[in-house]
């Protein structure tokens, strides 16, 4: 059913749809409506299943972790210092194979104090063995979600999916909310293990030697590397099921082009829109979406980008010191091509500014007069 | 009083073999808790000597699924997994956090209380040895004053914070201080508290050989000094305001308590009366509100 809602509304259509039996959350402006529409329908008991409110965002990942190493689905949604503070819990939570879905709306993180779109806040947990999916626009995010559970409970980790502040978060678009029979068939009801077992009793996560701590990070980058498969396999399966299509990256123009523009989320939009326009003035121009940035799809952008040799990223993030996080990962996927690579990276949209065609238009004719690329990134300022 | 022999001599919970130091006090009562708990129960521990006498992998002291968590979040881990039991319809299963002074009373404040708050229901055992000794004795909020730690060498310079009452202020249904040198009250309080939903509370007074500066014989006797000299009284609050005093102690001098630990070695007389006094006006507060609960 078509339905004219925000990208926090539609987050919480997924954690419905889902039949999520446990959501552990701590409100943080912009995720808040997400808290606040499933808690409508708790109390309208529609929603099912057990609300918590926590008293923190790091108690509500305790909670949640918890309860799916008991073997119930989970869902908690955060921002900006909420993510920031559950840092520890997000370790935790992977360390111990724990499939939580958590919706991460991205908000600048202070200081100075902000309230606008920003990736930094989810970037940050890069290293936490979280997977994460940034979301394009509304119907991504619900879609997202509910692809998130069945990948999450199929490789046993986590999953963040991304969406920005106010672009997503808060503006209204026409999502296709899906069928509930549908999203049944898609992700049947939860069978993850149940860690503790009073038939069975064990000790989960006790202290380990060297030699057994390596053996289970191995372990988890292994299921890394087979979430890979995972994400691609259950794209392909929601496509059969729902008829959208969504894999590691999404890629149009790329061949023969003189130069590609990367982006992530709601960015990508804006760019389809600049790319069409100067396409039909004769520039030959591609676009790579990264939409997994965990685990990095390397051989998917391989694939794509080994033949390229003029590249642009767009990004609304930034690690003080080098550059744009998603340019870094890039080149760095790269390093081991065959080809030669520009890699150019602009900064677009940080502390949530706009992004507009004109910006973008700016950073592409830039982009192609460019014999070589900076180190550092490009700042773009809007005009005047 | 209960003959405990007649109602547990249910087997041992935490088995021979824990990785407990010799003469540990955290130890016996833990076995203490888990034996009147029983098999049928999942258990948290964080960090603290409690998460290290459970055993390193692949060796688990406990015969009951036990995880170990991080180190501030005992209750919203214990309350995770009580959520989820009941979604499964287990909700009969109990279960338990074991949590150190540092892990309750300083870390682990906000999460314990905000559990406390929602009522969640689980039961949270404080194994308190008064400071960090799982990290080599550093000083926490429920080190006494003038006490030695490796932090505080000169003496600790503040009060003990007042746990029970923080959680009495909860009005939760069930909080109880118990002691390793009354094992039927501990026993029985524990068998309580199993009975009851909502938030539990133990406030469990527990020796550390090491940090306490004293033999591996002494952990029993200490503690019965401290509930003798009405340092650490035994008694249970239901609902936050109905205190009930459990045991009339023998009104010892303090300085009996003191005098055997290597902890307070440094204390000069007018330290130790200080402490008496401290002593004697919160044992006097304590049987005002038992009295006002009684009343």
């Amino acid at each position: 059913m078509k339905k004219f809602i925000t990208g926090n509304h539609a987050v919480a259509e997924a954690v419905r749809l889902c039949r999520t039996q446990f959501v552990a959350a701590y409100h943080i402006t912009p995720k808040t409506p997400i808290y606040e529409k499933l808690s409508e329908w708790e109390a309208d008991h529609t929603l099912g299943g057990s609300m918590m409110r926590t008293e923190s965002e790091h108690s509500a990942m305790a909670a949640c972790l918890s309860a799916s190493l008991t073997g119930v689905r989970a869902f908690t949604a955060t921002s900006s210092q909420g993510v920031a503070l559950m840092h520890e819990m997000l370790h935790f939570a992977s360390g111990c194979r724990a499939p939580v879905v958590m919706a991460c709306v991205n908000r600048t993180l202070a200081v100075p104090w902000a309230f606008w779109s920003d990736q930094t806040d989810s970037l940050a947990q890069r290293d936490t063995g979280w997977m994460q999916i940034y979301c394009e626009d509304n119907q991504e995010a619900i879609d997202s979600v509910i692809q998130a559970f069945r990948i999450a409970e199929a490789v046993l980790l986590p999953c963040m999916v991304v969406l920005e502040a106010h672009f997503i978060s808060h503006f209204m678009e026409p999502v296709d909310v899906p069928d509930q029979e549908l999203v049944e068939k898609f992700l049947p009801p939860v069978n993850i293990p149940k860690r503790f077992d009073i038939n069975n009793p064990g000790f989960v996560a006790p202290v380990v030697t060297q030699s057994q701590y390596r053996t289970f990070r191995h372990l988890s980058h292994q299921a890394m590397e087979y979430a890979v498969n995972a994400i691609e396999e259950v794209g392909r399966e929601f496509e059969a099921t729902f008829g959208r299509s969504y894999g590691l990256v999404e890629a149009e123009g790329v061949e023969g082009a003189d130069l590609v523009v990367v982006t992530t989320a709601t960015i990508t939009s804006t760019a389809r829109v600049t790319l069409a326009r100067l396409r039909k003035k004769g520039l030959k121009l591609g676009l790579v979406k990264i939409r997994v940035f965990r685990p990095f799809p390397t051989k998917a952008i391989r694939t794509l980008l080994d033949d390229v040799s003029k590249i642009a990223v767009i990004e609304r993030n930034l690690s003080l010191g080098r550059e744009g996080i998603f340019c870094s990962e890039l080149k760095s996927a790269l390093v081991n091509s065959p080809g030669e690579h520009q890699v150019q990276g602009y900064l677009a949209g940080i502390g949530g500014t706009d992004v507009n065609p004109e910006l973008i238009e700016r950073i592409i004719l830039d982009a192609l007069d460019r014999k070589e690329a900076t180190d550092g990134p490009i700042w773009m300022m809007e005009e005047g | 009083m209960m003959h405990v022999e007649e109602i547990t001599r249910p087997k041992e919970i935490l088995r021979s073999g824990h990785a407990a130091c010799p003469g540990c006090g955290v130890a016996l009562g833990m076995r203490m808790v888990l034996r009147a708990l029983g098999n049928r129960a999942v258990v948290v521990v964080v960090p603290s000597c409690v998460a290290v006498i459970s055993g390193p992998f692949p060796h688990a002291a406990a015969g009951v699924p036990m995880f170990h968590s991080a180190f501030e979040i005992a209750a919203p881990t214990a309350a995770g997994i009580s959520r989820a039991l009941a979604l499964q319809g287990q909700e009969d299963i109990p279960v338990l956090a074991f949590a150190g002074d540092g892990g309750t009373f300083d870390i682990g404040l906000q999460s314990l209380s905000g559990a406390a708050d929602r009522n969640e229901d689980i039961i949270y055992v404080c194994m308190d040895n008064e400071g960090y000794m799982n990290t080599g004795i550093q000083v926490s909020s429920a080190t006494p004053q003038f006490t030695w730690t490796g932090t505080t060498p000169a003496g600790n310079t503040r009060r003990k914070k007042q746990i029970m009452e923080i959680m009495a202020a909860h009005r939760i249904p069930y909080a109880a201080t118990a002691s390793i040198a009354f094992p039927e009250d501990l026993t029985r309080k524990v068998l309580k508290a199993k009975e009851l939903s909502g938030t539990r509370f133990f406030h469990i007074l527990s020796p550390c050989i090491t940090g306490w500066r004293i033999g591996e014989d002494m952990a029993v006797k200490v503690t019965k000094l401290s509930v003798e000299t009405k340092l650490f009284p035994l008694y249970e609050i239901e609902d936050g305001l109905k205190y009930t005093i459990n045991y009339q102690p023998d009104d010892l001098p303090v300085d009996r308590y003191l005098e055997v630990q290597g902890r307070y070695r440094h204390l000069t007389p007018e330290q130790t009366a200080k402490i008496q006094t401290e002593v004697d006006r919160n044992w006097q507060d304590l049987m005002g509100r038992a009295a006002r609960a009684h009343a």
